[in-house]
């Protein structure tokens, strides 16, 4: 059995680098009580902690199992279609008349979304804890439709909280989830949004965990969850390296990502994590404004603090009462973000920034436009920040923008903001 | 030695079992809240458990999550908490146990947390999301300035670790009776007697266990078993309509509180 003893002596290896002095990001996290530097941990009641500690046990040894790795494999290329393309975007790019931008076709997996790298994942490791039910939260309603599909695919029962708002603004996922056999139950709690709908899966998993598992969907949550779901979601990186390798025969100059809980950011950066030279840069929720309540940027406003289940950066009061936070987009909507991307931010391997909901609706045109693309709601706030940078660049230079999710889902609700007709 | 130690080393010396009805600090206003405070020690509880409401509580089931609700929905402060729990301090002799989840502690930095809890008249806290890998630093400084740290111990926790986490608790151990959230539960689970059983033969330190009681069947079956009850959910659901009336909503936690008490009765030896 693995142990978060953080009482044991740390043993000190001075050629490793988690124990270089410098503050340069690692790959080396997190250690085994769940920490990246000081950010990660498990802050959860104990009735959880055996769940967590089976759920370590059994990802180190899938890890370790080629079958494992093998049937992922495959999944992901038959069931997914991966590889995802890495699409030159020439018209956009001449258009900005700086970098040259290639977009990470997440898009174009199954559902629509990076999400379904990780549900696939988790859903093989329930079947190796042989736990018969599947819980998720769902902002967007894509981890949502990835883990219904999973489920599907599998024959696992699957219950899916979701905020009784993103279910009015995210129609299409909540029915295509339905379609699926997953059971949509609205949270009508709190803010009726992602966070709410975090709280809700846990106090099922609080009942459920002996025969549940709970398929997170972000790079949050207790020990092990942000460490396996960037794991799974490195597939998005490790092929985007590769990918640039062979077009382009050198490393991009700069990856552009959104971060909500930080997923795809994580999926994306973590290989890069050691190339020094590609900038990285993760793009917030910047809502209306930089008021608390108007934004959900805790990287770039908040501080660190503790919300389900570890410390990480997050939108907090002085009481530590988690505050309201805004996004047009229902997948940013929600105010803590991975504890490695605040690693990231604090040893400044990453830089952070937003992006306000008009940037992001106007960026949608950008590409529906110029390439042909629907993008959701989610990454047209990375769009928007890659376009500006872009201009700043060069013409030799080559910008990737994660293209994590498409935007069919979000057109109804487009029309809405636009006052459009639908 | 805390209020609490106290109180269970005089309980031992009678053979009694404590009381600790759980109540939700400013539901609907701290006035309310030291209101029933003096009543539930009017009516003998042997002490009470406050809980501290918090807008992200993973742990706790409708009832308490929708107290904590309507507590934040008064805009209640902290400060207030504090202020008002200190304002009674020298007419209490129930000592109360903070119930208060970790992101409230870590905001005000622990041992700023501890000071203020201990200055206003709490003696111990229980950190409900606070994992005893997690609890050291917290401990150390709950040791420092003589305060208790109350850990919990579930049915999910395996043997080891439950003798481990009853050698980090202090004040007493929370042996917490269901896998799942708060919340009152007609049954409880079949093995409960025993596994409090195993774990009492192997730990000096007193235990009261909670989740899910509100009958006086649990109460009688229960209460031979450790050293004493926590009720909250049925107390807190009785205290909801505080809003509305004060003093029917108080009568009917009474009535509850009685009927829980006289359960209890026939173990007091």
């Amino acid at each position: 059995m693995s142990t978060i003893d953080s009482t044991a002596p740390k043993i000190v290896d001075p050629k490793s680098p988690s124990s270089n002095p410098t503050t340069s990001a690692s790959m080396q996290v997190p250690d085994a009580s769940g920490r990246f530097g000081e950010f990660g941990g498990r802050y959860v009641p104990e009735t959880l902690t055996r769940a967590l500690e089976e759920l370590v046990e059994e990802y180190q040894k899938a890890r370790k199992d080629p079958d494992f790795q093998a049937e992922l494999d495959e999944l992901l290329h038959r069931f997914v279609g991966r590889p995802s393309p890495l699409y030159h975007a020439k018209r956009l790019s001449g258009l900005l008349g700086g970098a040259q931008i290639w977009l990470k076709r997440e898009d174009l997996n199954h559902t629509g979304a990076h999400k379904i790298n990780n549900t696939l994942g988790q859903a093989l490791l329930t079947l190796r804890m042989k736990k018969t039910r599947v819980i998720a939260e769902t902002g967007a309603g894509q981890h949502g439709v990835a883990s219904a599909t999973a489920c599907a695919h599998f024959g696992l029962p699957c219950v899916v909280y979701m905020g009784a708002e993103d279910v009015r603004r995210q129609k299409p996922n909540v029915f295509s989830m339905r379609l699926m056999g997953a059971e949509v139950r609205p949270v009508e709690s709190g803010s009726k949004t992602l966070r709410d709908a975090v709280n809700e899966a846990m106090r099922d998993w609080m009942s459920s965990v002996e025969h549940t598992h709970y398929i997170i969907g972000s790079v949050i949550g207790p020990h092990p969850f942000p460490q396996m779901v960037r794991d799974f979601q490195s597939v998005i990186g490790k092929e985007c390296r590769e990918q640039c390798l062979t077009s382009l025969g050198r490393l991009p100059d700069a990856i552009v990502a959104c971060v909500g809980g930080g997923s795809n950011a994580a999926g994306m950066f973590y290989p890069f994590v050691q190339d020094t030279s590609v900038r990285l840069i993760g793009v917030e929720a910047g809502g209306r404004g930089q008021q608390s309540g108007e934004h959900a940027s805790p990287l770039t406003y908040g501080s660190p603090g503790v919300l389900h289940g570890s410390y990480s950066y997050v939108m907090q009061d002085n009481d530590g009462q988690t505050s309201d936070v805004h996004s047009i987009s229902a997948g940013l909507d929600y105010p803590g973000v991975g504890p490695e991307h605040s690693y990231w931010k604090d040893t400044k391997r990453v830089e952070y920034t937003s992006c306000r909901d008009d940037e992001a609706i106007e960026s949608f045109d950008l590409l529906a436009r110029n390439e042909g693309i629907l993008t959701a709601l989610e990454t047209c706030h990375a769009l928007a920040k890659a376009a500006q940078i872009a201009k700043t660049m060069s013409r030799d230079q080559h910008l990737v923008i994660c293209l994590s999710g498409r935007g069919d889902k979000d057109a109804a609700e487009l029309a809405r903001l636009r006052g459009q007709e639908w | 030695m805390t209020a609490i130690d106290e109180l269970f080393q005089r309980l031992k010396g009678s053979g009694k079992k404590a009381f600790m009805p759980f109540i939700t600090a400013g539901d609907p206003n701290m006035a309310f809240t030291s209101k029933v405070l003096r009543r539930l020690e009017a009516l003998g509880c042997s002490m009470a458990e406050v809980g501290f409401p918090y807008s992200d509580p993973i742990a706790d089931g409708p009832v308490i999550q929708a107290s904590y609700t309507r507590a934040l929905g008064n805009k209640l402060k902290l400060q207030q908490i504090f202020d008002e729990i200190q304002s009674d301090r020298s007419e209490r002799k129930m000592p109360l146990v903070a119930m208060v989840s970790y992101a409230i502690i870590h905001r005000q930095g622990q041992e700023g947390f501890i000071q203020a809890a201990k200055q206003a008249g709490f003696s111990g806290v229980i950190v409900p999301d606070l994992l005893v890998e997690e609890s050291q630093t917290l401990s150390q400084l709950c040791r420092k300035h003589d305060f208790n740290l109350v850990q919990l111990v579930t049915p999910t926790t395996p043997p080891e670790r439950a003798l481990r986490i009853a050698e980090a608790s202090s004040g007493f151990l929370y042996f917490v009776s269901v896998t799942g959230i708060t919340g009152e539960r007609t049954e409880l689970p079949p093995d409960l007697v025993d596994r409090v059983g195993w774990i009492k033969e192997r730990t000096s330190l007193p235990i009261c266990i909670g989740f899910g009681i509100s009958k006086p069947e649990h109460v009688k079956l229960l209460a031979p078993v450790c050293d004493g009850l926590i009720v909250g959910s049925a107390i807190v659901r009785c205290l909801e309509k505080a809003g509305e009336s004060q003093e029917q909503a108080l009568q009917s936690a009474e009535h509850l509180i009685a009927s829980l008490l006289a359960a209890l009765e026939p173990a007091k030896g």
